[in-house]
């Protein structure tokens, strides 16, 4: 756990930041070099991102806890590197790739300090994956919001400034009411580190529990914002939808977030003690509300970016619901449907984009109009006789294909295996003895149904777009465009193939999260580095 | 001193809370402000409040008439981030009065 692997933990957070303060020296006009830079960040972060996903799971002592400033535990501000945050991290670096390379194609070029926003964006990420402490958590949050207030505006335009005003707006109050959770929290339990937090709460006497209950539950709301929980998602299609397509292939992993940062915290302090089970109900019932919204969406959207919008409060609808549940196996299933359902939903508004391109805007109107009406083209004249698809046509429907069996969760892909090893978990919990309960029947039910609508759904708009293509031209696709989204689907494959490891991992992930003592003795018993000089540090000292 | 305080927060909050309802950008924002007033002061009063107390150790002086520095670092902070982004939203306000002529925060006014 010495010497350069152990200070690789800040390496995700430091890189980003000083790309993102080394670009803002280049002229907009110097856009290669910005992008070659950009790109090389993104690159080191893989590699940092993986380095550290081996040195985690390895079989050594190595604890991941890195003592920024070098002071103990409660008083400096730690980063925590552990299964769940590396995994994290390492998702976050495969998205930013694909969406970077994707970018580079023409979105980059339009407008200011792209590149820029997107280094600070993986700062914010980063930094909110690794924290152990919830000031610092807002700080990377807030960090990561205000490049996303940028990256959505990127691109001008009256749809995106609209959708950027109400998603800046709805931001800002949940910014506030993250203030106002973490300070009820300092109030009562004297403490922001989370681990000495999770350490501190059985020692709480009950009315200052209530207080501090009311806290994490205002807190709360701020992270459910973010992943868009019913009745607080009707932001995030509109805004999803409204963002420049390698934008909205980022912000994929941004709802994600909200979802780790929940189960971290329910994992670390409401595992046991007085407070179990805290807000475990606002989570079941809260992602049965959500998937049910998001399921009526999928099915009632016309436009794609609509659709993909409503697919992401689906597939957070089902992680809070599985939250809710907290149960070891069904979680690991989940953990394993986050990241398929987050390389999807990402390709997949990449993908749109590309698709709709050889559209002109009233198009979609049309069709549907069209479709209401009855079948309008019966009579279009054919234009030639044996019309080949096109290559780009073929490439782009394969990509279509695969990411509606993926959003439906149908074999052979890995949305499949996630939603079968969720199902099966709950269905085995049966198995033991006791039937599955009312509620499970429920879940299993929904998670069934929203993944016929997406079916159903992306089924429709595949064949309005490429089966009944009015304009019928040929979208001018790049190759550094479609290959993201290859790359991307491609990992799903991978998952598919290796999914019996990546299943292990995930158990290993929520077992070790389960045990909160792990991370709590991780923390606390972080060693200060001792001074050059073999002194010890004054900052061990009587202080 | 804690009533005019929490007095203080809660009409703020109040008035806040009315404002960003409103369907006017400008409402919105000041309403955004004066929350993040009121949750500023809120974050300074979880230290307790105390008055003429210096958040610093020094010797002989028991650590009960101490003020807790963390809420005083944390407001430092949450001033810092909250003026950051307030300045961004008036930015993005005035494009969207720009693009679509109208201070209504859906782009358009409901038709009377």
């Amino acid at each position: 756990m010495t010497g350069w692997s152990h200070h690789l933990i800040i390496a995700p957070i430091l890189v980003p930041l000083v790309v993102a303060a080394l670009l803002l020296f280049f002229d907009e006009r110097q856009r290669v070099v910005k992008a070659m830079i950009s790109l090389a960040s993104t690159l080191i972060l893989v590699a940092v991102s993986l380095a550290l996903l081996r040195i985690e799971s390895g079989p050594n002592d190595f604890d991941g806890v890195y003592l920024l400033g070098n002071w103990a535990a409660p008083f400096g501000i730690v980063l925590v590197l552990d299964a769940l945050s590396a995994l994290m991290l390492l998702l976050t670096a495969l998205l930013s790739v694909a969406a970077l390379v994707f970018s580079l194609a023409r979105w980059h070029a339009v407008g200011a300090h792209f590149h820029t926003m997107f280094q600070l964006l993986l700062v914010g990420l980063n930094g909110a994956f690794l924290t152990g402490d919830l000031f610092n958590l807002f700080v990377f949050f807030e960090v990561m919001l205000a490049a996303s207030y940028g990256l959505l505006l990127h691109g001008s335009g009256p749809l995106r400034v609209k959708a950027g005003m109400h998603y800046i707006a709805v931001n800002l109050a949940a910014a506030l009411l993250f203030l106002i959770g973490v300070s009820l929290i300092y109030g009562t339990a004297g403490t922001l580190n989370m681990a000495d937090l999770a350490a501190r709460i059985p020692d709480i006497e009950p009315d200052r529990r209530m207080l501090m209950e009311a806290g994490a539950g205002v807190l709360g709301i701020a992270f459910l914002i973010k992943a868009g929980m019913w009745p607080l998602c009707f932001w995030l299609p509109t805004a999803y939808s409204a963002a420049s397509a390698p934008v909205a292939g980022i912000f994929a992993i941004m709802s994600k977030l909200g979802i780790y940062i929940i189960l971290r915290l329910t994992m670390l302090l409401f595992g046991d003690g007085p407070s179990a089970g805290f807000g475990a109900d606002v989570l079941l019932y809260g992602g049965i509300a959500t998937i049910i919204f998001g399921t009526i969406g999928v099915l009632a959207s016309q436009a794609l970016g609509r659709l993909a919008g409503f697919s992401v409060l689906v597939s957070s609808g089902t992680l809070l619901m599985v939250l809710g549940i907290n149960d070891g196996a069904i979680s690991s299933g989940a953990l394993l449907y986050l990241v398929s359902s987050t390389l999807t939903i990402s390709a997949f508004f990449m993908l749109i984009e590309l698709v709709e391109r050889g559209q002109d805007a009233g198009a979609i109107v049309l069709a549907v109009t069209m479709e209401a009406y009855g079948d309008a083209d019966e009579d279009e004249p054919e234009e030639g006789e044996g019309v080949t698809m096109p290559g780009t046509m073929a490439i782009l429907g394969i990509c279509f294909a695969a990411c509606g069996i993926l959003l439906s969760g149908l074999p052979p892909l890995s949305g499949f295996i996630a939603k079968f090893a969720m199902l099966s978990a709950m269905m085995g919990t049966g198995a033991i003895g006791v039937p599955p309960t009312a509620t499970v029947w429920i879940l299993v039910t929904l998670v069934i149904l929203s993944g016929i609508a997406a079916l159903i759904s992306m089924t429709r708009a595949g064949i309005r777009t490429f089966w009944s293509s009015l304009e019928g031209t040929v979208p001018r696709v790049l190759v550094i465009e479609i290959v993201p989204v290859m790359f991307l689907l491609f990992l799903t494959l991978a998952l598919t193939v290796q999914a019996g490891p990546a299943m292990q991992y995930m158990d290993t992930t929520i077992r070790s999260l389960s045990n909160p003592r792990i991370y709590i003795d991780a923390v606390r018993n972080a060693a200060v580095v001792p001074d050059y000089d073999g002194v010890s540090s004054t900052n061990t000292g009587s202080n | 001193m804690e009533l005019v305080l929490a007095t203080a927060i809660g009409v703020m909050t109040g008035c806040g809370v009315w404002l960003i309802l409103r369907p006017r950008t400008y409402q919105v924002i000041v309403g955004l402000s004066l929350l993040s007033y009121a949750v500023n002061l809120f974050i300074f009063g979880v230290g307790g409040v105390k008055t003429n107390v210096p958040p610093i150790l020094v010797d002989g002086v028991p650590n009960s008439t101490l003020a807790d520095p963390v809420p005083q670092a944390l407001v430092l902070t949450a001033i810092v981030i909250g003026f950051a982004t307030t300045a961004l939203f008036l930015v993005v306000l005035l494009a969207s009065r720009g693009l679509t002529g109208t201070d209504h925060v859906d782009g358009r006014n409901e038709p009377k």
